[in-house]
């Protein structure tokens, strides 16, 4: 149950060295990934001009608000609200975001699968629980949006922000094969009888 | 009671901020006592955040969540009110739109075929407008609840048949609470509709859903549900955004309706943790706001 602060970029030996329940802060850049953003990227063969080679995406769609672009908003964008949506639906993207762009870091909430948990194994990677529906906090965390790309999917663009210490966030999933969700599922699925009983049902 | 139609799309717009920054006070407190009464120190780190995060969410005038949800609007009209139908449900639709593009708010809402956001939180038949009555003389009231998708991708009917009997409703409660693990940022509001046709009990569980916590269904048979269902619901020990603990569930609530002699509906909706809903109420002396 280690506490570690990274600055991004991350090498795989220190992702590799993290375990379920230790946690993690985030500092420097993070990426914003979506539905439409991984639709486009990896279906439709659309590239992005970052570099997310040892990077974090998190699995966002945030509120903007569009300003002059100056030192303090240099996309342009300003941060309204910023906040973390269900990962489970972006399941099949794990492996080629590791694959094809690099990234070491998914950070989401409610878990991801079997598929995943072997990416991470295979590849060297980890995924980083955050609270669903805590965004205003959050957002505290964002320092400023620096940059953007395919911003036609706005608001599920591929967003570029600049943090200062973001977390603690906790490791649900390691690249040693641990996963607090299948755990959790597990337990709840072996007292699934029991509730059932306490039901009366025959 | 005459109504400007002005006054609705004011209120339209103001009630979709308000439900997005302000959490219910019956919320707030249930989220209290799951805290009080949580035993894995896991789940307690959780639900300490989330109770952090409506504080900074006021203290900062910012959204709770990021998801700005599908907006609803559902309105009750009292005895004695004026007011034009198109026109009612026009200002609503351009009160929303306001929101989005004043506030601004992201617009979450897009053509489901195209995937086209226009920007507005408005498309073909959202924002989601019930229109029903009441008999509150001169009361127009309007309460928005901006839906979450995390937990609306939550939902599940089956048509059971007489034979399987009210354990199917029971079995499927628990198989769904189960098959949404940490998806539906648990704790939720289980909504659960029992009876009517298939598009109708699928509204009963929205309702239930989206119901005040502490208030119970006036069917004696579906709050018998209820109580059942959210002790064996917190027994599984899903808990919080499914990391585990006591806390999966504030409460089960259950909304009936009669059915067909040959048919058993159930369905299933869920309200995440961050179980917004603000409310307008229009009297002759003005316009209150609550929840």
């Amino acid at each position: 149950m280690a506490h570690h602060d990274f600055t991004m970029p991350v090498t795989e030996q220190q992702v590799r060295a993290l375990r379920v329940n230790d946690t993690v802060t985030l500092y420097g850049t993070l990426y914003g990934i979506r539905d439409a953003t991984q639709i486009h990227m990896f279906d439709r063969g659309r590239k992005t001009r970052f570099d997310l080679r040892g990077h974090a995406v998190i699995h966002t769609a945030p509120n903007v608000k569009r300003v002059d672009a100056s030192a303090e908003h240099p996309s342009g964008y300003a941060p309204v609200c910023i906040g973390t949506t269900t990962s489970d639906r972006m399941e099949r993207f794990t492996r080629p975001l590791m694959e094809q762009c690099g990234v070491r870091i998914v950070i989401g909430k409610g878990g991801l699968r079997e598929g995943s948990l072997a990416a991470f194994r295979e590849l060297g990677g980890v995924y980083l629980a955050i609270i669903g529906g805590t965004a205003a906090l959050e957002t505290t965390w964002i320092e400023s949006i620096e940059d953007v790309d395919l911003d036609d999917l706005n608001p599920e663009s591929l967003w570029k922000f600049r943090v200062k210490g973001f977390g603690p966030l906790l490791v649900a999933m390691d690249a040693a094969g641990g996963s607090l969700y299948s755990e959790v599922k597990h337990n709840a699925q072996e007292r699934r009888a029991e509730a059932l009983a306490r039901l009366g049902v025959k | 009671m005459r109504i400007d139609p002005r006054a609705v799309e004011e209120a339209a717009r103001e009630l979709y901020i308000r439900a997005l920054k302000q959490l219910p006070p019956d919320i707030k407190t249930g989220m209290a006592a799951l805290d009080a009464r949580e035993t894995n120190a896991t789940a307690k780190r959780v639900l300490g955040t989330m109770l952090t995060n409506i504080k900074v969410a006021e203290a900062t005038d910012n959204l709770l969540c990021q998801d700005t949800g599908i907006p609803i609007y559902n309105v009750w009209l009292g005895r004695d009110v004026e007011i034009d139908g198109q026109a009612l449900k026009a200002a609503i639709r351009t009160g929303c739109e306001r929101a989005t593009r004043e506030h601004p708010l992201r617009s979450s809402v897009v053509h489901p075929v195209t995937r086209k956001n226009e920007h507005s939180s408005c498309g073909r038949h959202v924002p989601v407008i019930h229109i029903d009555f009441s008999d509150s003389p001169e009361t127009l009231e309007i309460e928005m609840v901006p839906k979450g998708s995390g937990s609306e991708n939550n939902s599940w009917l089956k048509m059971a048949i007489p034979a399987e009997g009210v354990d199917a409703v029971k079995t499927f409660v628990i198989d769904c609470v189960l098959e949404a693990g940490g998806k539906t940022c648990p704790p939720t509001i289980v909504g659960v509709g029992v009876g009517g046709t298939s598009d109708l009990c699928v509204h009963l569980a929205k309702i239930a859903a989206t119901r005040a916590l502490g208030s119970k269904c006036d069917d004696p048979e579906g709050a018998k549900l209820e109580l059942e269902l959210s002790a064996a619901v917190n027994g599984l020990g899903i808990g919080p955004q499914g990391l585990g603990g006591d806390a999966t569930a504030f409460a089960v609530h259950v909304e009936t309706a009669a059915t067909h002699i040959t048919m058993n509906p159930v369905a299933v909706n869920m309200q995440c943790h961050s179980a917004r809903r603000a409310r307008a109420t229009f009297r002759a002396g003005g316009i209150e706001y609550g929840y």
